[in-house]
């Protein structure tokens, strides 16, 4: 189990996402049907790209809220440089989305590690400042006026059911690239342990001889480019820009891999916890409204449940036990 | 001050033949000559004990031969023969000469095979990571070592004696010659370091040096051949170990003569301040009674894990017995929390003052008046500044810490410095009974003797002091009386100078 990187918090997921689908099945004629799951997959999609972007960023130690706002800067220079060579495609949008992301991410590395601030800050500063640049200079005004091929929904798998057409797109695809690539960092070479090491102990990693400043620039490059790429897949998604349209989606996809197991304070977490973790919130929220329950209500719900699952994850529950049997133990006046 | 011997410097190995020989070092930080014309020599195979007090510039030797600070001009460094001027990190590395630093420098959410095999991740060109082939390696060395561990286990499951062997096994995973280990029992319980010791003696047996860095001199005597001596930067000498006592060798590494006597002192008369009857927690103490009176140090020793230290938490306040009496000065004295317990007189100094004594970024005034608060607040429900700087210079002054100014962080003074501020926030309560857990740990040989000094003018002044060590010599030459806690119990009781000290170590550590 350990090896496949299922720990404690995989499990419980899985078996929380188990439960609420069987229940959901029960209560709601459509969603165990193929096309609900399959929308589920396509909608979720952009938030892991993101999700596994943060997650190496958490892992190195360091934390960053400005990601989001990244994407949107990244969707309104990339249109722009598109408008410029004709349109391009898909392969051009990529990579120039990928190029300006990248660039960002390395900004909020720069003055992370060349002036020893932390990270938190750091990325309030760059958020604003990338927002107020992008409101600024776009003057709020949104772009529709998009590539064709950026706008015409590419499907990689449909089939009829007798519940409809179901069918995943080409951002899955995307997404299950960007999955493998950051797994393959992090798991498999030799620099994503050291990602890992930088987390767990900066000052072991210094000493061993790790190279800590080129860590930092591909932790926050590494989340620039899966900001980038999400930022054009948002666009095909939504089929516009709008430069506010990605604005507080940050703070969910933090605590949805937060959810997922990483820690805050480096060294922890799995791909397959930010893809479950996120995974759960969407269907919170697809439930919920296969339920007919109120829109208003799905943020204190959700809110909720990202409440009690953390608390409830292992090591919670044993604190949580620990403190009820011995309520006055070793607390310091 | 006493003569020194003449030091058997280098006569009894010339260069030639020597792993690594160095004449001539010295080290300027700004205008401070943290080392000063040291010399230092050490054979294939040996196990050399470098010993100083803490700042002598043990530890900027170390990174002059690990490669991280490089000598002043003038300084002569071969290596097997060969000089090896312009050392750095890499290629001290390359010459098989690793650091295990008191702080390990592990990785805790890694695996104890990632761990051990960590420097096949290194390098900045991405490579795939092989992990059964680490797997394979570990192993191996674990077996090289004697030990067998679950290569699976996260590190942070582990305890720490397991992870000093983690520490162990990665500084061998290269071809090691030379293996510093700074004070690698500090932390560990007798039967651990007797473990580790095991270790060492293997790692001297296949050729490889081991310079032992540690505060406790038993051990250093124990398994080193010779010892390299420090003092404020400047090299003292290097004697055999045999025939060497401990009271020689902290003449040489203070440059004092400390004198060691049994307190004989008759306190049957003083009136009883601690009483402890039948006292139980499961499972960490069972039936445990003794008395403390006025003026008496009662000294309580056992290995880590024989429940002193959850004893004396219970008179502390911090947990509660389930069975049993304490009575503090004829009155009950069942705290419900250590907050109850300050408040009648009862002070404790943590075993582990970095972490839970002292606040470190905090000021030295703020760290002496944390405890006492309350007393502090003046007329206008403030507290009254007056009052917390006259009781900060008043005890800085008594227990004579070495300080620049009393603003200044904790953190910046030495650990001796640091326990004695640990002391004054304590005191300052005005405590009828002090319990000191392991109040030496981590603090060099000179300093001990000031705070021990301080414990006999407290218990002189009335104080009833309860004193938990591991170390023998300390509770002996200290204690009016001693407890022996085994497995949760009081299994000896010891009056120093009616017994024998040998007789005593051996009925602990056996």
């Amino acid at each position: 189990m350990h090896r496949l990187g299922i720990g404690n918090t995989e499990r419980w997921l899985i078996l929380v996402i188990l439960a609420m689908s069987a229940a959901l099945g029960v209560l709601t004629s459509t969603f165990l049907t193929l096309p609900n799951l399959f929308d589920l997959l396509n909608a979720s999609a952009v938030d892991i790209i993101f999700g596994v972007g943060l997650l190496v960023v958490l892992i190195a130690g360091g934390i960053d809220i400005s990601f989001t706002v990244a994407a949107s800067v990244v969707q309104y220079l990339t249109a722009l440089t598109l408008g410029l060579f004709g349109g391009g495609d898909w392969a051009l949008g990529l990579i120039l989305a990928g190029i300006f992301g990248t660039l960002l991410g390395c900004l909020n590395a720069f003055f992370i590690y060349q002036f020893r601030i932390v990270s938190i800050v750091v990325t309030i500063a760059t958020y604003n400042l990338f927002f107020g640049l992008l409101m600024f200079f776009s003057g709020g005004v949104s772009i529709y006026d998009l590539p064709d091929w950026l706008t015409t929904r590419v499907v990689i798998f449909g089939t009829e059911t007798a519940a409809g057409h179901a069918e995943l797109t080409v951002i899955v695809l995307v997404m299950a690239v960007c999955v493998v690539a950051t797994w393959l960092l992090l798991r498999r070479t030799s620099t994503g342990r050291q990602l890992y090491a930088m987390g767990d102990n900066p000052e072991g990693a210094r000493r061993v001889g790790i190279n800590i400043g080129a860590m930092h620039y591909l932790a926050f490059g590494w989340l620039g480019l899966m900001a980038g790429i999400a930022g054009l897949m948002q666009a095909h998604y939504a089929q516009e820009i709008v430069p506010n349209a990605l604005y507080g989606r940050e703070l969910n996809v933090l605590a949805a891999v937060v959810l997922g197991g990483a820690r805050l304070g480096g060294g922890r977490g799995t791909i397959l916890g930010v893809f479950l973790g996120i995974i759960l919130v969407a269907m919170t929220q697809n439930g919920l409204n296969l339920l007919g329950v109120s829109p208003y209500a799905f943020k204190m719900i959700i809110g909720a449940i990202i409440l009690v699952a953390i608390t409830l994850s292992s090591e919670g529950v044993g604190r949580l036990m620990g403190s009820w049997r011995r309520p006055a133990e070793r607390r310091t006046a | 001050m006493i003569a020194l011997a003449q030091p058997s410097t280098g006569q009894e190995s010339p260069a030639g033949t020597a792993l690594l020989h160095l004449e001539h070092i010295t080290k300027q930080f700004g205008g401070v000559k943290a080392l000063d014309d040291v010399r230092f020599e050490i054979r294939r195979g040996e196990v050399l004990c470098l010993a100083g007090e803490n700042g002598c510039g043990k530890s900027t030797l170390i990174k002059i031969i690990s490669g991280v600070h490089q000598p002043e001009k003038g300084a002569t460094m071969l290596f097997e023969g060969r000089s090896i001027e312009g050392l750095n990190p890499s290629t001290a590395r390359q010459l098989g000469i690793q650091v295990i630093w008191q702080d390990l420098a592990l990785f805790p959410e890694m695996s104890v095979a990632e761990n051990i095999s960590f420097e096949s991740n290194l390098g900045t060109r991405p490579r795939l990571v092989n992990y059964a082939a680490m797997k394979v390696q570990a192993e191996r060395i674990l077996e090289r070592l004697g030990v067998r561990l679950d290569l699976d286990a996260l590190l942070r499951t582990l305890p720490i004696a397991q992870r000093q062997v983690v520490a162990i096994a990665r500084a061998l995973i290269g071809e090691a010659t030379l293996v510093f280990m700074d004070e690698p029992t500090a932390s560990l319980s007798q039967a651990e370091t007797d473990a580790l010791l095991v270790i060492v003696r293997r790692l001297s047996a296949e050729g490889i040096a081991v310079v032992f860095v540690s505060h406790r001199l038993a051990e250093v005597l124990d398994v080193c051949s010779r010892v390299t001596v420090i003092r404020d930067g400047r090299y003292v000498g290097t004697f055999p170990t045999q025939g060497m006592t401990q009271t020689r060798l902290t003449e040489l590494m203070t440059g004092k003569t400390f004198d060691y006597a049994v307190q004989q002192r008759d306190l049957a008369g003083a009136p009883v301040i601690l009483s402890v009857k039948n006292l139980s927690r499961a499972p960490n103490y069972a039936d445990i009674s003794f008395t403390i009176r006025r003026g008496e140090i009662v000294g309580l020793t056992g290995r880590l894990g024989s429940g002193r230290t959850e004893l004396a938490l219970s008179l502390f306040g911090m947990s509660r017995p389930t069975g049993g009496e304490i009575t503090l000065e004829g009155r009950s004295a069942h705290f419900k929390s250590n907050r109850e317990a300050i408040r009648a007189g009862v002070a404790y100094v943590s075993e582990d003052r970095l972490q839970l004594g002292l606040v470190q970024p905090q000021s030295i005034a703020d760290n002496t008046v944390m405890a006492v608060l309350d007393d502090l607040i003046g007329p206008d429900r403030l507290i009254s500044m007056t009052r917390r700087n006259t009781l900060v210079d008043d005890w800085i002054r008594d227990l004579a810490v070495k300080i620049g100014h009393p603003e200044n962080a904790v953190s910046t003074l030495s650990g001796g410095n640091q326990q004695r501020v640990v002391l004054a926030k304590w005191l300052a309560t005005n405590p009828k009974l002090l319990i000191l857990d392991s109040p030496t740990v981590g603090v060099d040989v000179g300093a001990r003797a000031g705070i021990f000094a301080i414990v006999h003018r407290l218990a002189e002044a009335g104080m009833a002091i309860l004193l938990i060590s591991d170390e023998i010599p300390e509770v002996y030459f200290n204690a009016d009386r001693i407890l022996h806690m085994r497995d949760g119990r009081i299994v000896g009781s010891y009056v120093p100078g009616e017994t024998e000290i040998d007789a005593i170590e051996e009925a602990v550590h056996a």
